[in-house]
């Protein structure tokens, strides 16, 4: 990757090293891909997989009875339309936009720390949307008839409303997972070839077969470096554009909470917070479980909090903007909801996401909680809890009470909400534990690169 | 083919393969018989059957070749694929004969409705005139007659004369199609026949034949039908000693009484309140309850329509012991403990000078001191009336009467005193008591009970069940299996008025004949079959009977008069003759009351579900009671604070115990309930009733006596430590600070706005300078050109809501319910807030939330905004703006994504969040007949919601299409859709005339005429939603002496 020579940052001489130190090439390869082929699975693994696949069934048992009966299992009523299922989409397309900022723009960015995190954040990314594609999937009335939002061509001439933010969503988050999945797949070809030339027996085929006959070539590297480069720079302003859209759907309404110009920026901030979180929820456990804290060093964990420090800092200058811009509009509605949200019969939802979110990342200003793995996991689960509670608020809260106070309405989630949202956790968890099983979840052939410069002292 | 076709065929040498043409050819050419049964006996041959065995299913020939294994498994395989096919939806056709109409009925096209007059029987026996809608002989709905609109020569067709219903009378067609209905006779319990009823009752008269029909007792509930008089006439002519008693629990006994008590005779009592000026209601719900109260609630609306006349508007006090929607109209409220009525009564008669009032003076000085300064100046002003309410005690309809006469309501023909239109006026406690006595005394061998429900609505000292127990043979004719008729020998299905022929009288006593729309969906039979099977004329049906009667009646105008009658909607031009009674100024001693320990308990008739014979009805269990909004339960109301007092939480189950008698219900915060009382109301409770009523709430008759029918003391409430979920249509969070924020948000958005009569003189557009303006029509985002509908040709709806005469009564949305195929969602869904009504009644309250708040009502239907904000977010498209500016909802394009419903500021849009059509027993073939055939019915997962009857506006256009063809044809100008031709249905059932719709396109339109009133606001407009339905400001004329302040005309508020 970069092969440049410049000289190493003098901030760069006083933090801990991407890499532990006495790697050879050939420690690297195998260290990453005995994960796959060699080392029995931890039993960790398997409670997980158990947990994850138990999770996966009751939701495809929720969901069938969901399909049966109709919406009305769910907790959503006349004033508010939207409940979990819009919580748990933007939430999971929130997540799932770690992956690619790592891959995509800090590949741009040259930042080298991304090699060890950006293929599983990839993943992460990708099982993310997957989860959050099936809640617009179950939230409609009518699933059976969901294709109508495509534009497809039919006798009746009928297109579907282009001025809707929900049909742009379809078209953002289909976009986005295409490309994303795409870059994740090019990223993993030369991988998948080390597998191969690995891998005894059956998989050796898989594998071959996915590794599109890559033997390392020159002319192989070349393309390769073009094309993931190109679907870099194509990755990046979706980053920004999903969860633009995505806040849209709030934004181009009428709804006091909703009609808000601020939310576009304030929601893809929002979107990589929560992002890094779930990375570092995620490998936190893992890199200890699969021994790879050779590779996933202190030092990503502190550049991830980092990242996570700054977005969430973002976050909180929206929550205040909001509280200002309500205020500051004069507007009673505006004011209500503000008023409402602070202390209305939802109150709880706002100050615990206040907590979670505008408090609690402060401590990351601190080396110590940075570096430290547990003070660190507990925080992002706190901010992953927050972000939720955040769509929570945003959904929820400003639809029970909007202008005609005889409408105002409540609303809980219900046992099939939960199970839902729980069940699409155990699909992430699922997919997420096959990929560690099968694939190298460390870009294995930029980490010998890295190796190589850091060989060569050209980063440390 | 029959089977025995197919075994012929089979056993015949393989046939030629007929052609089709050849068969043609050959029946050509045949004279066969005239008439054949089917082909083959036309075409007399088997080659038909080889060419319908041929050509018809074209593989299924090969079945009767020899059989192969190929064939075998080619024919196997292939029927398993069909056979999925087949029950996977393509759905054969029924095995039995259809017949398409030969010679359709004229008039008769399917999907168009014919439009019958006929009579609705309303609480006390009274009969209120309705024009029925039917489609393929089904009566699907209903619109109220006003009488004196069919009165009037210049209104030809009965569609002028509508006049608004109320909602009780609206869901009766519900009931008609009620799937629990009894249908078949059961005797002991075990199905029977009509005809062994017939036997067995003919027996029993036979048998008293000889004691002169001594021990036969009929009980009934209020009767003012002729024929039934003149029935019972002819039964007691040949049963001297049978007896006939009455008993309803809606009952007027006091109205009757205070006649009595006043006149020394029964006399009804008419009120004609479109030009008073002042009206008194002392404890009275004359808008909502009692016969007339729909007319009233017209006049009413019309005393106060300052567009007509904007010198005056009528000044309504109200003095009430709990809060009503009358209190809600009010511009002057009092509300008081049930004896201060009397005392308030004495005080004002005796102080106009009424002869023989005796007041306590102690007991006067309790009276707010201001309210009666103002009321007596008004009084005595002129034009005012004075309306005593039926739960008050007789004395104070005799008080009320003395003061009508005293300031000359009776001379200005305000109050009419007329002639009963009951058959046979009568105390009908002391009749119910009389009854039970001689049950238990033995002196009863047969009842016949004809409809009501004794067992039930009888007050708890009334042990009818044990008293039915002592009589030999009981018959009840009942519409379904209830508490009383489960005790009977005899339970015979009541054919419903919508099936059966009978008369009955308006409470101006015009006379009515009911049609029947459709035959007895359940053989039901009417009282009049049951009473000549008495009189031993088993064979005659009820039209008979009816005809009967009025042929002796009508005399030699019969032949003319009878048809007429019909079609006019009316009988009789017979009025009810004005009596000019004698006041005999009779009013018993006056006591200061002192108030008891424990608290006061007030029993009320239920608003939606009446005495409890309409808890079957879906519609009206789920209709949200007046004020407190609440769904399928009564309760009992308390005012907060009393509740805090006591410890009470809302919601909680508490044991009301008076007199010993005990009942468990849910505790209800009632904002302007009196402190220290409870109300109960009567009709829920119910044990043996249909799936939809069963069981709910708790039953009040349980603790009711028949010494105090209405109110009485000394009750106490036991916290049983429960909580009890109750249904209200609205936040179902802290009750309390979500009804005062509430009422401050809707007065801080201005969404009610409201005057004094007295600003509106000086500033009639006041309305205009509350709350934000609305931005410009061009002020969009959107290419102006497809706004195609604001370039003020062809046909552009809109509607008008007058808030000044809107009373809060809630027909508007039962009658919506009806039109457009509505279904209810259950108890459990209303507390999940997925009520599917279509347009709601929002009701506020302001002021002093704690004391005697002042309640506003608000219908709100679809806006039909003209930049809606639900369109443009749809991602299918499934809600689009048509050329005539209507939002229209394309079900068949709706995915459910529910984005619509947020995005609408008004909360009208309502979601199918289950199929909520086939729940709740709605999927009952009977229910089915019921719909509306140009209303689609809604599946699961669509969105659905106002239309402004879409179907009517079609339909109009249609006509008025085939009309400018006609016209053209004689050269004549186009005239387009006339004014008035489309109303919605909530317009026809709204009694009080406030919702005005029509073309805003036609500048002579009445809409046109409202929208251009000064008072006219759009909700929430500032938000740009340009809404099509908008309000009219509300207005209020309280007295200059209790608001000297508010009289003044006040500053403009708003920006």
């Amino acid at each position: 990757m970069a092969s440049t020579t410049t000289p190493i940052p003098r901030a760069l001489e006083t933090v801990a090293p991407l890499m532990a130190p006495g790697h050879t090439f050939e420690s690297i390869s195998r260290d990453i891909t005995d994960v796959v082929l060699e080392r029995p699975m931890p039993r960790a693994w398997f409670a997980c997989l158990g947990i994850g696949v138990t999770l996966l069934g009751m939701l495809g048992a929720s969901t069938a009875y969901l399909f049966w009966e109709g919406l009305g299992l769910w907790g959503i009523n006349n004033p508010v339309g939207w409940g979990f299922a819009i919580v748990n989409l933007v939430w999971w397309i929130g997540i799932g936009h770690a992956g690619t900022l790592i891959s995509a723009i800090l590949l741009l960015f040259n930042q080298d720390w991304r090699t060890a995190i950006n293929r599983s954040a990839e993943a992460m990314t990708l099982f993310a949307v997957m989860c959050a594609g099936i809640f617009p999937l179950l939230h409609v009335g009518r699933p059976w008839a969901i294709f109508f939002i495509l534009p497809y061509p039919n006798t009746m001439a009928l297109w579907p409303q282009f001025r809707s933010p929900l049909l742009w969503d379809v078209f953002a988050i289909s976009t986005y997972f295409t490309v994303s999945l795409l870059f994740w797949f090019t990223g993993l070809v030369p991988d998948l070839a080390t597998l191969r030339d690995r891998s005894k027996g059956i998989s050796r085929y898989f594998y071959g077969i996915f590794a599109l006959g890559w033997r390392g070539s020159a002319k192989h590297w070349f393309r390769y470096e073009a094309a993931y480069l190109l679907l870099g720079g194509m990755s990046a302003p979706l980053v920004v554009s999903v969860h633009t859209i995505v806040s849209f759907d709030f934004a181009v309404s009428v709804i006091p909470g909703w009609h808000t110009t601020i939310f576009p920026p304030y929601f893809v901030a929002g979107a990589i917070y929560s992002g890094f979180a779930m990375v570092l929820t995620i490998l936190i456990p893992v890199r200890v479980l699969f021994n790879m804290e050779d590779f996933i060093t202190k030092r990503h964990l502190d550049n991830m909090a980092k990242v996570m420090l700054a977005t969430g800092l973002v976050v909180f200058y929206g929550y205040m903007t909001e509280l200002f811009y309500a205020w500051y509009s004069g507007n009673d509605y505006e004011r209500f909801m503000m008023a409402n949200r602070i202390g209305g019969p939802y109150a709880w939802a706002y100050w615990c996401l206040l907590f979670c979110n505008a408090l609690s990342p402060q401590f990351l200003w601190i080396k110590w909680v940075r570096t430290n793995t547990i003070p660190l996991f507990i925080l992002t689960i706190i901010v992953n809890i927050g972000m939720w509670l955040e769509r929570y608020v945003i959904v929820v809260t400003s639809l029970t009470r909007d202008f005609l106070p005889s409408s105002w309405g409540t609303y809980a989630g219900t046992i099939f909400d939960w199970m839902a949202y729980v069940g699409s956790m155990g699909l992430f968890i699922t997919m997420m534990c096959l990929f560690i099983r099968f694939l190298p979840m460390i870009t294995i052939f930029e980490v010998r690169i890295q190796q190589d410069q850091l060989n060569r002292n050209e980063i440390r | 083919m029959s089977s025995e076709t197919i075994k012929m065929t089979h056993n015949a040498t393989a046939p030629d393969p007929a052609s089709a043409s050849a068969l043609l050819d050959r029946i050509d050419g045949q004279s066969g018989p005239a008439y054949w049964r089917s082909l083959n006996e036309l075409a007399g041959a088997q080659e038909v059957d080889a060419f319908v065995h041929r050509e018809f299913p074209s593989q299924a020939g090969e079945l009767l070749d020899p059989v192969s294994r190929r064939n075998f498994l080619r024919v196997m395989g292939a029927s398993m694929v069909l056979g999925g096919l087949g029950s996977s939806g393509c759905a054969r056709q029924p095995e039995e004969k259809i017949l398409p109409y030969v010679k359709p009925p004229e008039w008769h096209l399917p999907g168009k409705p014919t439009f019958y007059a006929s009579a609705a029987p309303v609480p006390g026996g009274y009969g209120q005139a309705v024009l029925v809608t039917c489609y393929d002989g089904r009566p699907t709905h209903l619109a109220g007659l006003d009488s004196r609109d069919l009165l009037r020569d210049d209104v030809r067709l009965l569609t002028g004369a509508i006049g608004g219903m109320d909602a009780r009378t609206q869901a009766s067609i519900l009931s008609l199609y009620d799937p629990d209905r009894l249908d078949v006779v059961l005797e002991n319990g075990s199905i029977s026949t009509w005809g062994r009823a017939v036997t067995a009752l003919a027996n029993v008269m036979m048998k008293s034949d000889a004691q002169e029909g001594e021990g036969v007792r009929i009980l009934s509930e209020g009767v003012t039908s002729r024929t039934f008089g003149w029935q019972m006439e002819k039964l007691r002519g040949l049963y001297p000693k049978l007896q006939w008693h009455q008993w309803e629990a809606e009952s007027r006994d006091n109205v009757r009484e205070g006649s009595m008590l006043a006149f020394g005779e029964y006399l009804d009592v008419k009120y004609n309140l479109a030009e008073a000026r002042t009206i008194l209601s002392l404890d009275s719900r004359f808008l909502h309850e009692g016969p007339g109260h729909i007319a009233y609630e017209r006049d009413f609306a019309a005393s106060r329509d300052v567009d007509a006349h904007p010198d005056w508007m009528s000044r309504l006090y109200v003095a009430e012991t709990a809060p009503s929607l009358v209190g809600a109209a009010a511009d002057h409220k009092v509300t008081v403990r049930y004896p201060e009525i009397e005392t308030l009564a004495r005080k004002l008669a005796k102080d106009l000078g009424v002869e023989g009032v005796e007041l306590s003076e102690a007991a006067a000085g309790s009276l707010p001191a201001k309210f009666v300064e103002a009321l007596l100046h008004d009084l005595e002003a002129g034009q005012a009336v004075v309306i005593p309410g039926d739960d008050q005690p007789p004395v104070v309809h005799a008080l009320a009467h003395a003061i009508n006469i005293k300031i000359g309501a009776l001379e200005n023909k305000l109050i009419d005193f007329v002639e009963s239109c009951e058959v046979e006026p009568t105390n009908q406690l002391a009749s119910l008591k009389a009854l039970v006595d001689d049950m238990n005394a033995g002196k009863v061998d047969c009842l016949v009970i004809l409809g009501g429900n004794p067992v039930y609505n009888t007050p708890a000292d009334i042990d009818f069940a044990a008293a039915l127990g002592n009589v030999r043979t009981s018959v009840m004719l009942t519409d379904s299996v209830n508490e009383t008729s489960w005790y009977c020998n005899w339970q015979i299905p009541a054919a419903h008025y919508l099936e059966t022929w009978s008369d009955i009288r308006g409470y101006d006593g015009l006379f009515y004949v009911a049609q029947p729309m459709i035959r007895p969906l359940y053989n039901g039979k009417s009282a009049h079959e049951v009473l000549s099977v008495m009189l031993g004329e088993e064979k005659a049906t009820a039209y008979d009977i009816i005809q009967a009667s009025w042929k002796m009646y009508l005399g030699d105008s019969y032949d003319t008069q009878w048809k007429k009658g019909l079609a006019n909607g009316f009988m009789a031009r017979e009025l009810l003759s004005n009596a000019n009674p004698k006041h005999q100024h009779k009013f018993d001693t006056h006591a200061a009351d002192e108030k008891p320990a424990g608290l006061d308990i007030l029993f009320r008739i239920d608003p939606t579900v009446g005495d409890g014979r309409l808890a079957n009805n879906g519609w009206m269990q789920e209709l949200p009671k007046p004020l407190t909004n609440m769904t399928w339960d009564n309760a009992v109301y308390l005012h907060p604070e009393t509740a805090k007092n006591l410890g009470l939480d809302h919601e909680t189950v508490v044991e009301v115990d008076y007199k010993g008698r005990k009942v468990k219900g849910a505790v209800m915060y009632q904002f302007g309930q009196p402190k220290d009382t409870i109300t109960v109301h009567l009709g829920y409770g119910r044990e043996r009733c249909g799936h939809i009523g069963k069981g709910r709430g708790f039953n009040a008759y349980a603790i009711q006596t028949s010494d105090a029918m209405r109110f009485g003391t000394g009750a106490e409430l036991r916290n049983l430590g429960e909580k009890y979920k109750l249904a209200r249509t609205e936040e179902h969070w802290n009750i309390e600070q979500s009804l005062v924020e509430q009422g401050q948000k809707a007065e801080d958005r201005h969404l009610i706005r409201e005057a004094t009569f007295a600003m509106w003189t000086e500033h009639p557009d006041f309305a205009q300078h509350m709350g934000h303006h609305s931005p410009e029509q061009d002020f969009t985002l959107y290419y102006p050109g497809e706004k195609k509908y604001l370039d003020g040709e062809g046909l552009s709806w809109g509607m008008t809501i007058d808030l000044n005469k809107c009373s809060g009564c809630n027909v508007c949305v039962t009658a919506c319910q009806s039109e457009n195929n509505i279904p209810i969602v259950g108890k459990e869904q209303v507390i999940n807030g997925r009520e599917m009504q279509w347009i709601r009644v929002d009701r506020y309250y302001k002021g002093d939330f704690y004391g005697d708040p002042q309640v506003v009502h608000q219908p709100i239907p679809c806006m039909q905004c003209e930049n809606a904000p639900c369109e443009p977010v749809c991602p299918v498209g499934a809600t689009m703006h048509n050329a005539e500016g209507l939002n229209d909802m394309v079900y068949n394009r709706c995915v459910g994504t529910r984005y619509c419903a947020n995005n609408c500021p008004y909360k009208v849009r309502r979601f199918n969040f289950f199929h909520f059509n086939v729940r709740e027993g709605q999927d009952a073939p009977s229910l089915k007949m019921m719909r509306n055939p140009n209303v689609t019915v809604r599946t699961r997962g669509v969105m659905e919601k106002c239309t402004y009857c879409i179907q009517r506006v079609n339909q109009a256009r249609q006509a008025s299409k085939r009309y400018d063809a006609e016209r053209e044809k004689l050269g004549q100008a186009p005239v387009g859709v006339l004014d008035g031709t489309v109303r919605t249905a909530c317009q026809d059932a709204c009694p009080s005339g406030a919702i005005v719709f029509g073309n805003l396109n036609d500048s002579g339109s009445a809409v046109v005429k409202q929208k251009q009133n000064p008072r006219n606001y759009s909700l929430i407009g500032d938000i740009g939603t340009r809404p099509r339905t908008t309000y009219l400001a509300k207005l209020r004329n309280p007295s200059p002496i209790l608001e000297p302040a508010s009289a003044a005309a006040s500053e403009h508020t708003g920006h």
